[in-house]
């Protein structure tokens, strides 16, 4: 697995294992959600849970796997429905990589 | 030539376990070198294969440090760490005996990808002129280099998940016909790569190109596979 790491095949490890997260989380987000028609006091003590550090520092993992799962799919549909020449994705790679640079000064800047 | 050192050569023998071997290094030495050193010195029941030591045959390709490789036009240095090293079989292929991988899956696939060439003219016609320039050639033509060694359809994730994928070879071949003039067999190569086994099981992986040893390209092949046979789907409904 190690022997073979190379950036698209870590891409498509990111991509599958965000999914799998992603598919975990989903049946609990849908059932917090129904606790509004089914028992709102409940729900509101989910909802207060919402302020521990620890809930906070998962929303954080859970926007990361939203957008690392977006970004991967986006990926897949470009570079399998554009006819890219390698020098367009080595341009295209270098992009995404300035503009994730931009995005982390703005992230420090915020800080 | 004298040896300099001493490389510890791991050799993964299949059900019979791994076995290590002290072999002589040399300041020029490949992968191939190593193995058949060991056939011809330590281990004369050793099985493995091999024919054209150039790079030519496609025989010779073998998993070195987790990673396929074509052996013979591997030097020894690019793979050894700490002066050992170890030496398996393809992976995805049924192995015979040792380092012998039985090829059959690899090309039956290639012809069940219609990786063949659809005749439309006879001997009798005239030679039809092939413009060097056309997209169509430009783009058959990065992918007819293809040496049958199997490094990429060792590599690829998906044929290890899906017995029935056709593998970056095989649809590579089937790109590289799609866009031959002389090639008369779009219909049957579309219909071969777009069911169960074909290309919209590939996911974009990469292993084929990155470890392809002639530098081709098969993940866009395969890409350009997707788009012909959506564009096909939509225009014609199959």
């Amino acid at each position: 697995m190690i022997a073979r790491a190379h950036p698209l095949r870590l891409a498509y490890l990111l991509h599958r294992l965000s999914g799998l997260a992603l598919a975990l989380f989903l049946p609990v987000h849908f059932w917090v959600l129904a606790l509004a028609l089914t028992d709102p006091a409940e729900l509101d003590g989910f909802l207060h849970m919402t302020e521990a550090g620890v809930v906070k520092l998962a929303e954080f993992g859970l926007v990361f796997l939203l957008a690392v799962h977006m970004f991967g799919g986006l990926r897949l549909l470009a570079l399998d429905w554009l006819p890219w020449t390698p020098a367009q994705k080595t341009l295209a790679a270098v992009a995404t990589a300035l503009s994730f640079l931009v995005a982390c000064l703005f992230l420090l800047g915020a800080l | 030539m004298t040896p300099t050192d001493t490389l510890t050569v791991t050799i993964e023998r299949g059900p019979a376990g791994a076995e290590t071997f002290a072999v002589p290094a040399y300041e020029n030495q490949t992968v191939l070198d190593v193995v058949s050193w060991i056939q011809q010195n330590a281990d004369p029941t050793l099985s493995y294969r091999f024919a054209c030591r150039v790079g030519m045959c496609g025989s010779c390709a073998m998993t070195v440090g987790g990673v396929p490789r074509w052996t013979c036009r591997t030097h020894i240095s690019k793979v050894v760490k700490d002066g050992a090293v170890t030496i398996g079989p393809l992976k995805n292929l049924p192995v015979i005996k040792d380092l012998a991988v039985d090829m059959d899956p690899f090309f039956d696939k290639w012809i069940a990808a219609e990786g063949v060439h659809h005749s439309g003219q006879t001997r009798h016609d005239p030679i039809a002129p092939i413009d060097a320039a056309t997209p169509a050639r430009v783009a058959a033509d990065a992918g007819i280099e293809c040496i049958n060694c199997a490094v990429c359809y060792a590599a690829c994730d998906t044929v290890t998940g899906n017995d029935a994928y056709l593998g970056p070879a095989a649809l590579q071949r089937a790109w590289t016909l799609l866009q031959d003039d002389k090639d008369t067999g779009r219909d049957d190569i579309l219909d071969a790569v777009s069911g169960a086994g074909g290309c919209h099981n590939c996911h974009a992986i990469g292993s084929c190109t990155a470890y392809c040893p002639n530098d081709l390209d098969p993940m866009s092949a395969i890409a350009g596979l997707k788009r012909e046979t959506a564009k096909s789907f939509f225009s014609r409904g199959r």
